[in-house]
């Protein structure tokens, strides 16, 4: 077993790390103010290869793995996370046609995502729920050459600021009656629907795509009929919980910084309260929650790249982490005080921004699910 | 056209706030500072990138320091430069400039024939600016500092060739013309340096780092280290800032010109 990072790993952290403070911290409060995605950062992450970070280098990726997209997503995630928000769902969209999609599929639609030409997303939950996805009302229907969808997708990252939607539609009954299209924003019938009003993660769209007899090419059936539930599962499960996990992780990094900081900086009765065992208890706390959550989100990044299935783990990462980045903003949030409360402070953005990992990917109630089902496989 | 690049680790900028001066032995203690390339030697590897892109050639990485440094020139490699040298032995630790510029001479005299040489004008933790003049001494070709742009190259029918530069001077720039081979330190204005991309992290693990020693630059040790340095640290301590402050006790208006005037007095405003 070995913990250490590679010197390849080091210098991702480290350029990522520079090139988050430099271009987007600044970028940070017109988020918060508009709720809008920074669309022109996108090229520039294309060109490093943070988009197309799991992507094959023959299909314009580079190809790095899932150790080192969690590394990345972390490292956006502490100066700001709706940006590695925004990016995990582009990277599902990746995953979904790498692992699934025909040669001229991939030739048409990967190069241009992981370069940042295009942004994409993976629309599965529907007004109906995102739980249950073998309950989705969105369907598709057969007619010569393309397949009409009708529906309507709900909760979807990136929505309005996305080209390429891969999305889960019925064609048929039941769990196995779900297929997968990739749909072009500019399709006949495709429309963007509301654009929702979050709390946190502001600056990554979470808005409504709509089908209202959107013409969709044969063609651009990915895999097969048939093949929905099974592409929905296992992007979620490789690529969307390690995916969140990540963010949460990149939120914990920054609980921890604001936390300590500001209890270095604070004086009360004479010293900095960081000298209290009451404060020292709550960083500990802090402390554990990101290093207990690094471990298990790492080990799913690691276990991805070896091949190895990793369904409870993916989802004990997400559920963990995301909860701990909440619990943990809010004590960062009493060491703050009244301080805490107020907008120029960021623990209250990380709190709101921690909230909205939650139920995005598989509320916890879910991953609990998985992971209850491994533990009774455990003991027979 | 081939290029060396002097490139120096120092401590990361970001967390000087943990660094502290020894109290007896007047070092800066660095324990647990991460290292990064020098700032403005970012920017003469940037402009080394440029000079290669339009005229084709080679760009190489030179620097003295020690063997966990590697990681440093990893990074430099990463940025796009084409391989490394690195000039690492207990014989140079203590170096001043002096020595550090003669170990660099030497080892340029091995590297053999180049066109250009590119420094950093001063690094962020010695900040003396010393090494690029003298590094131009020992080799015996033109050195300018402070250069903040490049304008071009003439090359003569001869195979002689000349560059066109900016020396940047307090209001304003001196234009120089200057024969190659040479040596330039150049300020930030000079260019934004790229960031390093993920595909130039996986080129430069195959890249070559060639590590020298005193030895392997026939160095003798009494020219190096603390015994061939000149320089001789009288004192280093940390400035203390402190707040000045002046109490005006007069009425609302009286005081408002008053402090007024006292702001105005030190060319504030």
């Amino acid at each position: 077993m070995d913990f250490k990072l590679s010197e390849r790993e080091e210098l991702l952290r480290k350029t990522v790390r520079e090139f988050a403070e430099r271009e987007i911290a600044p970028r940070m409060e017109a988020m918060e103010e508009t709720g809008e995605f920074p669309v022109d950062l996108l090229k520039k992450m294309g060109e490093i290869g943070i988009l197309g970070v799991i992507t094959p280098p023959e299909y314009g990726g580079v190809g790095l793995g899932n150790l080192a997209r969690i590394i990345i997503l972390e490292e956006l995630g502490r100066v700001c996370p709706a940006i590695p928000m925004a990016l995990q769902v582009h990277h599902m969209a990746t995953h979904a046609l790498s692992a699934f999609a025909n040669e001229e599929q991939k030739r048409k639609y990967l190069p241009p995502l992981a370069k940042g030409e295009t942004m994409g997303v993976v629309a599965v939950t529907e007004p109906s729920g995102g739980s249950d996805v073998a309950g989705m009302k969105t369907s598709a229907r057969l007619e010569g050459d393309r397949y009409i969808l009708n529906g309507r997708k709900c909760f979807i990252t990136n929505a309005h600021a996305s080209d390429i939607w891969v999305v889960i539609a019925r064609t048929g009954e039941g769990g196995k009656g779900l297929s997968a299209f990739i749909v072009e924003r500019g399709f006949p019938g495709a429309k963007l629907g509301r654009k929702e009003n979050k709390v946190g993660l502001r600056g990554a769209i979470t808005g409504e795509l709509v089908f209202q007899n959107c013409e969709v090419p044969k063609a651009n059936l990915l895999g097969h009929e048939g093949d929905g539930m099974n592409i929905a599962i296992r992007n979620i499960v490789e690529t969307g919980r390690p995916g969140m996990a990540s963010v949460a992780l990149g939120i914990l990094n920054a609980v921890l910084e604001q936390a300590v900081k500001f209890a270095n900086e604070r004086i009360l009765y004479g010293k900095p309260i960081s000298s209290l065992q009451m404060i020292q208890s709550h960083l500990a706390d802090i402390y554990a929650d990101l290093e207990i959550s690094r471990l298990l989100v790492y080990r799913v990044g690691w276990m991805r790249d070896q091949n190895i299935r990793c369904d409870a783990e993916s989802a004990l990462a997400k559920q963990f982490s995301c909860e701990a980045a909440a619990r943990s903003a809010r004590k960062a949030i009493e060491i703050h005080g009244s301080y805490g409360i107020l907008r120029e402070y960021p623990v209250q953005r990380l709190l709101r921004d921690a909230l909205v990992t939650i139920p995005a990917g598989g509320t916890a109630e879910v991953a609990r699910l998985v992971m209850a089902r491994q533990a009774l496989s455990l003991v027979k | 056209m081939r290029i060396i690049v002097c490139v120096k680790p120092v401590p990361d900028p970001r967390h000087w706030n943990r660094m502290s001066l020894h109290p007896t032995l007047k070092v800066l203690v660095r324990e647990g500072i991460p290292n990064v390339v020098n700032p403005l030697d970012r920017h003469a590897l940037e402009e080394a990138l440029r000079i290669r892109e339009r005229y084709g050639g080679e760009v190489m990485i030179l620097s003295m320091a020690p063997l966990f440094s590697l990681s440093i020139l990893r990074e430099a490699l990463a940025m796009g430069a084409d391989r490394a040298v690195l000039l690492s032995d207990k014989a140079f630790a203590g170096s001043d400039t002096l020595a550090t510029s003669h170990i660099l001479s030497e080892a340029v005299k091995r590297i053999g024939p180049f066109d250009l040489i590119l420094c950093g004008n001063q690094t962020i933790d010695g900040w003396t600016g010393h090494v690029g003049p003298q590094l131009s001494e020992f080799l015996g070709i033109e050195g300018i500092s402070f250069v903040k742009m490049i304008e071009g190259f003439h090359f003569e029918e001869d195979g002689t060739a000349k560059a066109i530069v900016r020396k940047k001077t307090e209001g304003g720039y001196v234009r120089i013309e200057a024969r190659l081979p040479l040596l330039l330190s150049v300020v930030k204005e000079i260019n934004t340096p790229r960031y390093v991309t993920f595909s130039g992290i996986l080129e430069a693990e195959r890249k070559e780092i060639q590590v020298m020693s005193a030895s392997d630059l026939r160095i003798d040790p009494s020219q190096v280290g603390l015994a061939g340095s000149p320089t001789k640290m009288a004192d280093l301590f940390m400035p203390e800032v402190k707040r000045r402050r002046e109490v005006v006790q007069e009425k609302p208006e009286m005081a408002s010109k008053l402090i007024f005037e006292k702001i105005r007095q030190r060319g504030l405003i």
